[in-house]
Order: structure tokens, then sequence, then C-alpha cells
């Protein structure tokens, strides 16, 4: 067939070139599941494609120099006033390039989106144990992207050196400085000597509109990549298993679905960016080292680690003619470390705690694994502890409370309030998980009142529909692993023991607490008793 | 139900009927959603020119009063507002296209297995195998030993080359300040010395060292000014408990004027609160408190050293000046302080 129109011509003469005719035609059939839990990560997509937009914009008029200028633009307070270049571009953008301060608040805005977003998305990823096998990479890859996001945030909030973000600034010279043996040398070579010296904005915008977002180009490609070649996993429902993917094609319901969202996000942080005015640089004026601005707050995802630093005792060692501070390293540096561990690992604890090894595609209903759902929820809350910390002097002033109390009662819910929410998210999911069962064996109430021969009166119960059928019934009930004997039927000791005594007891405290999930069978007779109108009496069985 | 191939015990149920959509059913419900559609690609298109006459005919200093918001931007106001509505109608039309006119029935295309056939594993292996060897990477140790020590060292020069993104830090700009014996202490922005008897009771005084402005006009930089920024107070005498040095005959203080650092010893933050009746001194950062009465102590919050002390006199014209330099480092804590 010799094509006729010229887009068919053009495909002709890229296919002689390159081949991939059946590459994409296999493509364009390529199924998504829809779900909007899925749309998060569009949504962290979509803002970094708005942040690039945007930022090369700013760097067409922003200035990345600390060299000292007197402020004669259009904004009339600071006209007169020393500041660095950096600052007196930024008000150039914001006061007289036209256009300006809604470029600048789009990107800001755009920045809160994007991390907002990928931090919601791995809660979704979390909770629905999407970062299983054959997963776990992308886990790794959505943490750095976390990671730098923040990094890439903060560099952002920095570079116009204003007293807000100055005083960040200084802080995290100061936690770089309190590192132990190597500190104040690496404090000296990113600044170029004392703070604030001259070298660090520049050095700063370099990895900010440079390193920082090819690793994000590199990373985002590989974590896009990788959920077109493994497919996207599904929630359970009628017709999907872990073997099949079911959702629409990518041309054309799912291109106009997705290329139609991005123009949504687009507009919406347009729309933030010309009506809500965010970081208003001009209200704090330039940076100056002696200046401060009362209650001063981070941009929101650096809250929890300040609210670490507040929180944190006022430890310091001297030994041996040197100063460990370790008020400063417990809640700077080995905090936020540990938090990233353990996220980075989860995935491979979990999977060494579960028997099955196989791969996922089917995602977890949470209350279906309380134990990991329980684990997310106390995560989060020890996180929200530390960020309702970093207000302590807001809520100080608001309920006329003293800081001191505040902050020591903190100190005790930091330990006390993930124990609290682990145990009741625990409880909320094994009922939640006990009511499923009974609506498999016994039906959906229907409100409808009986009333039998001898008087009684009984509610009459419906089956349940397919749909509820195959989410409900999608519980894989996992059960512990058990410790093997110390010594095999033939008296020789089992090897690994210790390690495999370790791996059940992790596995009893995921799997230990459990609801049976009823079998086939059982739900099959049940619901077939429904259908001819009589009461199943199944049991509900725990252990 | 059939059994779900992942977890053979549980059930797999069939798919359920289809629901139709009125566009699926009704040609006219059909035409309906796509002028629906069209409508909105036209609204976008509309508002798009709209933002772009704003750009081009609206007075780029205009600033308009807002409810709730105050003012704002006029320029910015209405073009974010219909370059945003613009763009953001593209994305509802063709939504709304995807989801009323193209077809809503799911299909289902089969996972593969990632893992490859044992034989190709085996034969990957044995390629691999065959070229090692044909390498002879694994049999000459010569060769491998001295390649490997070769590769360990040629990033050095590039590590090395890093060397003057900073000065040492062991150059004395950590444990000094621009402070000397005999500098004056001025005002800060008006700089203005200070005379002693002159201080109030009670309020404090932001100050910086006279050389200040001199220096900083050489070095074009902050640095000695983040270090040697200080506050100034005066304190009925009975009711300092401490200070940090001075004898009878030397004292660090002038007649209850005492001079403390204005750097938070924790993460370096300028204090900028002082309760005059307790004598503290508040960092706005994590709420650290030093009390100035009593030799500038940590009374509550992160920090875990006392605010340093100045030692300060006067001169013969009655002005405020420093005995010396701070004798402690200023500032955030750091590994090399004694
Ligand atoms: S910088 Fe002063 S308390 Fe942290």
């Amino acid at each position: 067939m010799t094509p006729t129109t010229p887009l068919g011509r053009t495909a002709v003469a890229l296919d002689q070139r390159f081949g991939g005719a059946k590459f994409m035609k296999k493509t364009f059939n390529k199924v998504f599941p829809d779900h909007w839990s899925f749309m998060l990560g569009e949504i962290a997509l979509y803002s970094f494609i708005v942040l690039l937009l945007s930022g090369v914009y700013l760097t067409l008029w922003f200035k990345p120099s600390m060299t000292e200028v007197v402020y004669n633009g259009s904004y009339m307070p600071l006209h007169g006033v020393k500041m660095s270049e950096a600052y007196a571009s930024t008000l150039n953008i914001s006061f007289d390039v036209r256009g300006g301060l809604l470029m600048r608040q789009i990107h800001h805005w755009a920045a809160l989106f994007f991390v907002a977003s990928i931090s919601v998305h791995m809660l979704r990823v979390f909770f629905t144990g999407a970062f299983r096998k054959p997963r776990e990479l992308q886990w790794i890859i959505g943490l750095v992207l976390l990671v730098l996001a923040v990094i890439e945030g903060f560099a952002g909030y920095s570079l116009p050196d204003d007293l807000l973000s100055g005083t960040g600034l200084r802080i995290s010279q100061a936690l770089m400085q309190a590192s132990p043996v190597f500190g104040s040398w690496m404090a000296f070579f990113v600044f170029g000597g004392e703070f604030p010296g001259l070298d660090f904005i520049p050095r700063l915008y370099m990895v900010h509109v440079l390193l920082i977002p090819l690793i994000f180009l590199g990373l985002i490609g590989a974590h896009v990549g990788m959920v077109a070649y493994q497919k996207h996993t599904q929630y359970p429902g009628p017709g999907r298993t872990n073997r099949n993917v079911v959702g629409f094609p990518l041309l054309p319901v799912y291109i106009a679905k997705a290329g139609g969202f991005f123009f949504a996000v687009f507009g919406v942080i347009i729309l933030l960016g010309g009506l809500v005015t965010i970081n208003p640089v001009w209200l704090f004026g330039p940076y100056v080292p002696d200046q401060v601005s009362a209650g001063s707050q981070p941009d929101w995802y650096m809250g929890f680690l300040d609210g670490a630093v507040r929180m944190m005792p006022n430890w310091e060692l001297h030994l041996w003619d040197h100063t460990l501070s370790l008020n400063i390293m417990i809640p700077g540096m080995i905090l936020p470390v540990v938090m990233l561990a353990v996220v980075g690992a989860y995935p491979w604890l979990e999977a060494w705690a579960t028997r099955r090894t196989g791969e996922h595609h089917l995602l977890d209903r949470p209350r279906n694994v309380p134990t990991r759902t329980a684990l997310g929820a106390a995560f989060l809350s020890f996180y929200l502890v530390l960020f309702i910390e970093s207000g302590n002097d807001l809520i100080a002033a608001a309920f006329h409370l003293s800081i001191n109390q505040i902050t020591i009662a903190f100190r005790v819910m930091i330990f006390l309030v993930p124990v609290f929410v682990f145990w009741l998210t625990k409880r909320i999911a094994l009922s939640l998980q006990r009511r499923d069962v009974d609506r498999l064996l016994h039906g959906n109430e229907s409100g409808r009142l009986l009333r039998l021969p001898h008087g009684e009166f009984i509610e009459v119960h419906a089956p349940l529909n397919e749909r509820d059928l195959a989410r409900l019934s999608a519980n894989p009930g996992l059960a512990p692993i058990e410790a093997p004997a110390a010594t095999d039927d033939a008296g020789h000791p089992t090897p690994g023991l210790r390690v495999k005594r370790l791996q059940a007891r992790v596995s009893h405290f995921f799997y230990g607490d459990r609801i049976v999930p009823p079998s086939v069978e059982e739900i099959e007779a049940a619901q077939a008793q429904l259908q001819s109108g009589h009461e199943p009496h199944g049991e509900l069985t725990q252990h | 139900m059939t059994p779900s191939p992942q977890h053979p015990s549980r059930p797999q149920a069939a798919p359920v009927a289809h629901q139709w959509r009125a566009t699926d059913l009704d040609a006219a419900a059909a035409r309906r959603a796509e002028r629906q559609v069209a409508g909105l690609f036209a609204t976008s298109a509309l508002l798009i020119v709209i933002s772009v006459l704003v750009y081009g005919f609206v007075d780029w200093n205009t600033s308009i009063g807002l409810p709730v918001v105050g003012d704002v931007n006029a320029i910015n106001f209405f073009m974010g507002l219909s370059f945003g509505l613009g763009v953001l109608c593209i994305g509802l039309g063709a939504i709304h296209w995807a989801k009323q006119l193209m077809s809503d029935i799911e299909v289902v295309e089969d996972r593969h297995d990632f893992p490859s056939e044992p034989q190709d594993r085996d034969q990957l292996a044995e390629t691999f195998a065959a070229g090692v060897a044909e390498s002879r990477f694994v049999s000459s140790g010569i060769m491998r030993r001295s390649l490997l020590g070769a590769m360990a060292l040629f990033p050095i020069p590039l590590v090395v080359l890093l060397r003057d993104l900073g000065p040492s830090p062991s150059n004395g700009a950590l444990t000094h300040t621009i402070w000397t014996a005999g500098t004056r202490l001025v005002t800060d922005v008006t700089y203005l010395p200070i005379k002693g008897d002159e201080v109030p009771i009670g309020g404090l005084i932001n100050a910086v060292p006279e050389t200040l402005r001199a220096i900083e006009e050489r070095e074009g930089s902050l640095n000695a000014r983040a270090k040697a920024v200080i506050v100034v107070v005066r304190i009925d005498e009975r009711n300092i408990v401490a200070q940090q040095g001075g004898s009878a005959s030397a004292p660090w203080d002038y007649k209850g004027v005492l001079a403390y650092s204005k750097v938070c010893t924790h993460v370096g933050c300028p204090i900028s609160l002082y309760e005059q009746r307790t004598h503290h001194l508040l960092c706005p950062c994590h709420q650290s408190t030093f009390d100035l009465a009593d030799a500038g102590k940590v009374v509550f919050g992160p920090a875990a050293r006392n605010m340093p002390q100045l030692p300060i006199t006067t001169d013969a014209e009655g002005y405020l000046i420093a005995r010396s330099d701070f004798q402690v480092p200023v500032g955030p804590s750091f590994w090399e302080r004694t």
C-alpha cells in the first residue's frame, strides 16, 4: 500500500530509515488502566514540564550574582537600597518585565505542585503496594526524585537572595559547618570561604538550572519508560488479573485524556500564578546577615526538618579539642538520612518477610495489608509531628501557650503519636477486612425488612454485584512465615537458623494479626444462596 | 467464577456488563457533546487572544484592588486569568472529548513474563565468559591489576582541581572577627559612636565596629558583617549575675553596659528579640533563649553554647570601644572548635 497523505509518506520515510512500524503499532495499542490515583504521578510530570518552560523565561532576566548594586527600578519602597544583583534582578522581573511576575509565580507554584504531587504519588504507591517486585527500582527512582525535588525547590527559593531565603541559607551553611571532621572544609568549599561570600549564588544557579534538571530529565525518562515497559499496575476488579492490564488504549483515549490533563494542570498553575501571590520577595527586602524577619517560615517541604531542629535538646559534645554538635547533626543530618534509608529499604524488608516472591501487578487495597498500612500511617504521623513543631512559635502565639511547654510536649509526642497511630490504623484495617468478609458471606444489607411466619423480623441481604465481588475477594490473606525446626529430620542443624528465625519473627509482625479470607467455594456458595433468597450462615474465622 | 492466576484460591469475577453512555445511544446527545468540546476549544482561543491583548494594551504599572487578595498588578491578574483559563479550556475540551465521544469499553492486554528463558540466560553467561576469557582480563593478572590501578588514579586530578573552591577554614576566619582593641562601637545603619553613659537601661542597640564600612567597601562582601554584629544592652549592675570574663580592674562591661554577639550559637540566625524584664535574648529561628544578665547562658532551646560576650570599655571621650576581639569563636559550632 503506497501512502497518499503527507503524514503517511513521512511515516514511510521514517520507517525506511529506522523501522519501528511494529513497535509503534504496539505502542498505540498499549493499555493504561484508569483510576484517579494514577493521575498523581502525571501531575508531577506535567508540573515538571511547566517548571522547564517557565524556568527558561526566568533565566533570560535573572542575574545570578552577589555583586552589590543600588536598586533604582520601579519598586519605590526599595529605591536606593543596596542589594545583590540577584535580588535586584528578581525585583526587575517582578516589576519591570511585563508578565515577569506571572512567570515567577507560575514557576513557584509549579515547584510546590511538583514536590507535593511526588509526595502524594509516593504515598499512593506505598499504600497500594505498587513498589513490590518487579517495581522496586521505580520506588528508588521516585525517592531520589523526591529528594532532588526538595533540594531543587530549596535552591530556587534561595536564588533571589532575599531576607527570607538568606536566613534559610545561613541555616544550611551552619548545618554543613557543624558536620564532624570535614564540616568547615565543606562549608568553605561550597561557599567559597566564609558566609555569605560572593560565590554561592552563581554556583547554586548552575546546580539549579543545569545539574539537577539534567538528572531530573534522565531519571524521569527512566521512570516513565519503565512504567511503559513493565506496564501499569491496576486495582482488583472484574476481569482484572495479575496477568493482564485492563484499561484504555494509548490511541486515542489515553492520549486525549493525558494530553488534556496536562493542559488542565498547566491551566490551573497559570491561574494560581496570576491570582495568588506567592513568595513576594519585595516585601522581605534584600538579605543582610544581621537582620531576620520574625516568624520566618521555609517552604512547606522543609518544615519537617525545621521542626526536628527546633525539637532537639541542646546536646553538644566537646572531645579532645573538638566540637561535635549533636543538636544539629541528629535532626539535620542523621534523621533525614535514616528516614530516607527506611523508606528506600522498605520494599526489600517487606518482601523478605513475605512468603510470595512472584510478580505483583495487582494493587493491594490498603486494608488488606494492615501492618504496611499502619507503618505508613505511623511514618506520616511522625512527619506531621515534626512539621507542626516547625510552627511552634505560631501555635504559641495563637493559643497563648509557652513555646517551651509546646516544645517539650512535642519531644514526647514524636515518640508516642506514631505508636498510637500504628495501633489505631491496624485495628481499623482489620475491622474493615472483617466487614468485607461479612459482605462476601452475607451479602449487602438491603434495608428491606421481612417478617418471618413466627413473627421474627430479619433484614433481607442482597448478593454483591460483580464489581464489589471482585474487589472484596481480592484479599490475598497473607500468612506469616513459620520458623523452621532447629534440626531437620535426620538431626542435622538447619542452616542459617538464626536468620530464618528472625525472618519468621518479622513476618509475624507483618502478618501475625490477620483475618482469614473465605475460600472461593465459600464465597460462591454464599452468593449462590443469596441469589436464591436464603440467608447463608458462613463463619468468620480469625487467628 | 474462575480462580485468579495471582491467587489461585481467590475467585476472579467475570467482567461486568457494559453501561452505555447517552452519547453512545443517542446521535443528538453525541452531537451536543461535539458542540461542547468545540465550544471549549473556541473559548480557549478567544481567551488566549484576550491575554495577548491584555499584554499589549493594559498599562503595566496599573494595579487593581481585589477583595481578600488586596492590590495586584493588572497585567499579572488579567493575563493570568485569561491565559490560565484558556489553557484550562484546552484540557477540559480534550478530556470531555475522550470521556464522551471516544470508546469507553475497556480493553485487555496480556502481560509478558519478564524473566528470560533459561537457555537464553545460559547462552548469555557463556558469551560473557567467552568474551572475558578471550580478553585475558582474568587470566593476565598483571594487565588487570595495572588497568585497575590506572583507572583508580585517573579521577584524582579531577578532584584535586576542585581545591580552589574555597580557602582553608583554618585561616582564622572561623575564630576571629574584625573587632580589635580600641575599635569603637557604632550604631548599625547610622554608624554613630555610642556614649557609654548615654545607653539607657532596657533598650537594645544593634551595633557594628566602626571599621566595618571601610572593610565592606574594600571586600565587597558581607562576610565581616556576618560575624561582627553585636547587640548592646544596659542592665542594672545589681542584676548582673555573671559575665564571661573581666576583672575588677578590667571589667568586660561598662557600668552595666554589655555587648554580646548577635549571631545565634545554634545555626547562626541574627537574634533580634530582647525582653528587658527577664534580660532574655530570643532567637526567632528556633527559639533558643539566652540570659544576658547571666553570662549569655542558654536557658532554653537547641543552642548549646553561651552567646559570646565582647569585652568593652570606653575611650577618653567616653565612647564605647572594644577591649579586644571576642575571646571565643562567634556563631555556629564547627568541628575544629576547641
Ligand atoms: S539559630 Fe538561633 S535557635 Fe537556631
